[in-house]
């Protein structure tokens, strides 16, 4: 078990894992979020709610922080490492004959995702923080209600910043298109029995980022 | 028909390489790709030049010898090929076509196309065999029944050739389309058991060792692939390998 | 020197275990001072380099190619024979001996085909132990398909790549072995002389064929394995390197050649194209059982499907003459090799070859789709399907049979089998012939062994499907590792062999001298346009069928083409670097005079056996009108040559060959 980070099916693995964990993240981040669509009020409580419980802050956002950096991390050190197998490139190389460009590009698609998600930051995780833990107002009100609807509309206003969610989340579909399988593949579950997780993958990696730009869209348009 | 070949000339593993324009004429469609270079090379020969090496042998599709990556793909534009086995069909009269060696920093050029696979080599050494010595009173071939369907499976990963393509079409230069196959066919019977666990860490750890890449699961591997493997086996090698690591 | 073949006395089925039983051995402290160089990693050369290390011995291997598991072997496609019986077919250790010589046309020793009779079932056992994966019915046993020119099913098979599996296996225990450092591996290497010491054989000159470098290595014994060599036909179903230099070094050294003139010439492989063609393609001789082999009967016919004016399909039943069924009703399409090839050849010796270069016959599947069509609509419960319901049904059990086989095809020729008849043509496959060796696989020069095709042993003078795989493993599993402990016994205080002696210093100065006259001769012919001709040559005169005059006008032309060859050859490039064109240079100049020995022996020996064919001697009357005739009261022995400088000047020793279990018969197929 000592030093399974060690070998390229171990790194694969882990990988692999800390993707799975981050799928199951994104889907839960979705179905709240589709609440701010249809009943801001249970969107309300629910965002207290993940925002004050002492397992979610001190517990699972902790390891959702390290998984997110633990995958961003890896991805490089393994893009790094790839290279440097590859030797002399190619005069001409076609690519396309036999992969996808999805599949291809995933350092990319990765990149592009961890600059939207510094952003996303920016934009909602560090005033949170602030107001609970630097200000010390872990009472989620405002003005005598809750806040967060309020707040994720306000965040919406701008065109710019829905534009550049909505790139994002492009980027984040591209990224699963490829990711799901992947993900599954290393850690070996591919035989005639998981047929079916492919199609299901596919409807994930499209349906997740298509809701959530419809939800940035429908708060830029209604608040 | 008439074509211009761009060609990756080397002298030795040390030279820097280059590529290099030729021109060849008259080549019918119904010649192998390896005809149409013989046709160069007797050309060549004939004004005195240094034809191209290139590895070949036995020009069936199934000794894995030829490697050539042309026009950007591992064996050329045809699926379920070797390059011994590509024609000239495939290719139009006025065509340039590139040929390139198989590249990865685990293959070095020994000359022009000549790349060294080794590699391979000592990764089949460092596990990929069962330990039963010759003699004349093995068990009964029959004593061990095996089912037809894992008896399929591991003739399906059996069949690869050790060409080397999944590693030259990878982006990542990953082998593991190579070692999954190689460790599938042992997994999936019963004799190969004993030694399962052992193999696939050995053989997993010589080709970390090689200095192969990271699969990232793409899969140009399996299109690539003459022999058809498929990518469950390396799936099946990750539950191997998995397995038998966390089993210690 | 007279000839001794050494067979243990006793009853046939006695002798290999009593001879086993009092042969001398070597201890296990002992055998690790003792080294073995094996050159050729194929089926018998990957077999006994891993058996010898096994046992103890360290071996020393060398390959040309750049790994054992490219060897030729693994392009045998059918399968591999053995006495298993597990058909409850009436099979067993005699059946297989008996099918063996008589197919061989009794011109193999007795006691040798018997002893490999007698292993084939451990072989099987040996493999299923090493995770070859062979083909299994439902209920997890072995599955046996049956092959041509036997009656019972026997051979055991893997999909269409048997040898590639067997090859696998084998290499897979040499791989254990150069693991546990027991197998030095030189790949890309090739042998280029033989070293003699006192008499005895005690190692080899090898290039590198990456840097150049000429090296020595020495050893107790040396065994090839080298292969045949059928590439001296220069088209050929053999690998592009396949070559005979191995073999033909050590019989310039004293081993001698034995029947070099027995060629397996298979009908069915895929014709050749033009002349830029580099080697010919097998097809599974399995085809034969469903497809039927034609041509036109009216040349017009002939000239009009050349012309593309007519398609083979265009042609009724009646026009069209199925020559094998007319000329052999008893067996049919289903004749030995030998037959089919020769009766092909004289359809299109006759003009009626039905492609551009006149050298190709149809084999038709339409019917057999068909056949099973009908069948299929029957189980089906299907009434009155309509043709093309009975052609889809039929298709998709041809399709399953020999699927892969008719992609191959399609990707070569660019036609479609199923919609129009295969063309086939025969093409050279496997030698028969090769080194002379006693029953304990040793040449003429002791401590020199000779296994798998590059012997002579077992096949007489045609093999059989199926058992060249057996014959190789036989040898390298089963047989030389036992019988060269007896001749090591006597080396278990020799110490390692010197390679700085003046033996090493005169091979290794002949090797160089020879490569420096390559790269400094500057001619201005290619190796291959020597080697095509040559090919030409031996195909028109010493090909499918040969007579005295053919013969003798060949060895003239040979030899011709070879003082040629040595004034004008080209090879660019230098001597101490990787340079194809002079390796090849080395084989063709070996091929050259091989080739002359070949048809020397084919002028002496003037009767007509198995794939050997002598127009003068044919049956003139009777029933067998026109098939060949063989003469057992003068040419029931084995040729074996020696070798004095010229291949003309070759002197011929006899092997007179006893056949104390099996009645000689002529073969009929009508």
């Amino acid at each position: 078990m000592s030093g399974i980070l060690n070998s390229s099916i171990g790194r694969k693995f882990a990988m692999a894992l800390s993707a799975l964990f981050l799928m199951i993240f994104v889907l839960q981040h979705f179905v709240i979020n589709l609440f701010s669509v249809l009943s801001p009020d249970t969107f309300n409580e629910i965002s207290h709610f993940m925002g004050t419980f002492w397992v979610i802050q001190y517990v699972i956002q902790p390891i959702l922080i390290i998984g997110v950096i633990f995958h961003f991390v890896m991805g490089f050190v393994l893009e790094i490492k790839n290279n440097k197998a590859n030797g002399v490139k190619y005069a001409k190389n076609n690519g396309a004959a036999n992969s996808t460009w999805m599949s291809r590009n995933m350092i990319w698609s990765g990149g592009f995702i961890l600059a939207f998600l510094i952003i996303h930051f920016i934009d909602f995780w560090i005033p949170e923080i602030n107001t609970k833990y630097i200000v010390g107002d872990m009472s989620g009100m405002y003005n005598g209600e809750f806040r967060y609807f309020h707040e994720l509309q306000e965040k919406f206003v701008p065109i710019w910043r829905v534009a550049l969610y909505c790139v994002g989340f492009v980027f984040l579909a591209l990224h699963l298109l490829h990711g799901f399988d992947s993900a599954f593949q290393s850690v070996g579950a591919n035989n005639k029995y998981t047929k079916g997780l492919k199609g299901f993958g596919k409807a994930y990696a499209i349906i997740i980022p298509v809701g959530f730009i419809f939800i940035a869209l429908f708060h830029h348009f209604n608040h | 028909m008439n074509l211009t070949l761009k060609i990756w000339r080397q002298k030795d593993s040390k030279a820097k390489g280059q590529m290099v324009d030729y021109k060849v004429t008259d080549i019918s469609e119904h010649m192998s790709f390896l005809e149409m270079m013989d046709v160069l090379n007797e050309q060549l020969v004939n004004s005195g030049e240094e034809p191209v090496a290139f590895d070949h042998d036995c020009r069936e599709g199934i000794c894995g010898m030829c490697s050539m990556y042309i026009n950007g793909e591992a064996h050329g534009p045809d699926r379920g090929v070797t390059t011994c086995q590509l024609h000239m069909r495939m290719f139009n009269d006025g065509d340039t076509i590139t040929i390139e060696p198989f590249r990865a920093a685990a293959f070095p050029v020994i000359k022009d196309l000549v790349v060294d696979r080794m590699a391979f080599e000592r990764i089949q050494q460092a596990g990929g065999y069962i330990s039963v010595n010759t003699s004349g009173n093995t068990q009964d071939a029959n004593s061990i029944p095996i089912s037809k369907h894992a008896a399929d499976e591991a003739m399906d990963a059996a069949t690869c050739i050790g060409c080397g393509a999944c590693v030259a079409s990878c982006k990542n230069s990953s082998a593991m389309l190579f070692v999954g196959a190689k460790v599938s066919q042992y997994a999936l019977l019963p004799q190969g058991q004993v030694e399962a666990a052992d193999r696939v860490r050995n053989m997993v750890a010589q080709m970390d060792l090689e200095g192969f890449g990271n699969c990232t699961n793409t899969g140009a591997c399996e299109v690539e692939c003459p022999k058809g493997i498929s990518l469950e086996n390396i799936a099946r090698m990750n539950r191997e390998y998995l397995s038998a690591t966390l089993k210690g | 020197m007279a000839l001794d073949s050494k067979v243990p006395k006793g009853p046939i089925k006695d002798k290999w275990t009593d001879y086993k039983n009092k042969i001398d051995l070597v201890n296990p402290a002992n055998k690790r001072h003792i080294d073995v160089i094996v050159v050729g990693t194929g089926l018998a050369g990957g077999s006994a380099a891993a058996t010898l290390a096994e046992l103890g011995y360290n071996v020393k291997a060398f390959a040309y190619q750049d790994s054992p598991r490219r060897a030729h072997s693994i392009a045998a496609q059918g399968g591999i024979n053995a006495a298993k019986n597990y058909q409850g077919d009436g099979d067993s250790t005699y059946r297989l001996f008996y099918d063996t010589v008589k197919g061989g046309d009794y011109r193999s020793r007795e006691a040798n085909v018997y002893r490999l009779a007698e292993v084939s079932a451990n072989i099987i056992d040996q493999c299923v132990a090493q995770g070859v994966p062979f083909a299994r019915d439902y209920g997890g046993l072995l599955d046996n398909r049956s092959f041509g020119g036997v009656l019972v099913s026997r051979t055991f098979y893997a999909k269409g790549q048997t040898g590639q599996q067997l090859l696998l296996g084998a290499y897979s225990a040499m791989n254990r072995q150069i693991a546990r450092g027991k197998i030095e591996m030189f790949n890309r290497h090739e042998m280029l002389d033989v070293v003699i010491v006192d008499g005895k054989a005690r190692g080899i000159i090898a290039r590198n064929l990456i840097t150049g470098e000429v090296e020595r290595h020495s050893a107790h014994a040396v065994v090839v394995g080298s292969g045949g060599y059928g590439n001296v036909y220069f088209l050929s179903t053999n690998a592009m390197g396949s070559n005979a230099t191995a073999a033909w070094k050590i019989h310039k050294k004293g081993a001698y050649f034995a029947n070099p003139c027995y060629t397996q010439i298979h009908p069915t492989c895929i014709p050749r194209s033009g002349d830029y063609q580099s080697k010919l393609t097998l097809m599974s001789e399995s085809l034969r059982n469903d497809g039927r082999i034609w041509v036109p009967k009216n040349l017009e016919d002939v000239i009009a499907i050349r012309e593309g004016r007519k398609k083979p399909t265009d042609l009724s039943e009646d026009e069209r003459d199925y020559y094998l069924e007319r000329r052999y009703p008893a067996f049919g399409n289903l004749v030995p090799r030998d037959v089919a090839s020769r009766a092909a050849k004289e359809r299109c010796d006759a003009g009626y070859g039905v492609n551009q270069t006149g050298e190709a016959v149809y084999l038709d599947f339409a019917s057999a789709i068909e056949r099973y069509g009908k069948e299929q609509a029957k189980i089906h419960n299907i009434s009155n399907p309509t043709a093309d319901k009975i052609y889809e049904l039929g298709q998709a059990i041809v399709e399953a049979k020999y699927g892969n086989l008719f992609q191959m095809y399609e990707k070569i020729v660019d036609q479609d089998p199923y919609k129009t008849p295969m063309m086939i043509y025969p093409a050279v496959h496997y030698t028969m012939g090769g080194i002379w060796v006693d029953y304990n696989l040793m040449t003429t020069i002791p401590g020199c062994y000779c296994i798998g095709e590059a012997n002579f042993s077992d096949h007489g003078a045609n093999r059989l499907g199926a058992s060249a795989l057996m014959q190789g493993l036989a040898d390298g599993y089963f047989v030389l590792p036992y019988t060269i402990g007896d001749y090591l016994s006597g080396d278990i205080r020799t110490g390692k062999i010197p390679t700085d002696t003046k033996e090493f210093d005169d091979a290794e100065k002949e090797v160089t001298d020879r490569i420096n006259f390559f790269v400094n001769n500057k001619g201005s012919k290619s190796v291959d346009y020597f080697h095509k001709k040559l090919g030409k040559v031996m195909w028109d005169k010493a090909g499918m069928s040969r007579n005295a005059q053919g013969l003798t006008e060949a060895m003239a032309e040979i030899k011709a083409i070879r003082e040629e060859f040595w004034k004008d050859v080209s090879v660019p490039g230098t001597a101490d670097e990787m340079n194809p064109e002079l390796e090849k240079a080395g084989r063709v100049a070996d091929f050259l005079e091989l080739g002359e020995l070949f048809a020397k022996d084919a002028l002496m020996r003037a009767e007509s056996c198995g794939g050997h064919f002598r127009e003068e001697s044919a049956e003139l009357d009777g029933p067998q009108k026109g098939e060949a005739k063989r003469n057992d009261e003068d040419f029931a022995f084995v040729a074996a040559w020696e070798y004095k400088g010229e291949p003309a000047d070759a002197v011929l020793h006899k092997e007179q060959l006893e056949f104390k279990d099996i009645e000689l018969k002529q073969r009929s197929y009508k």
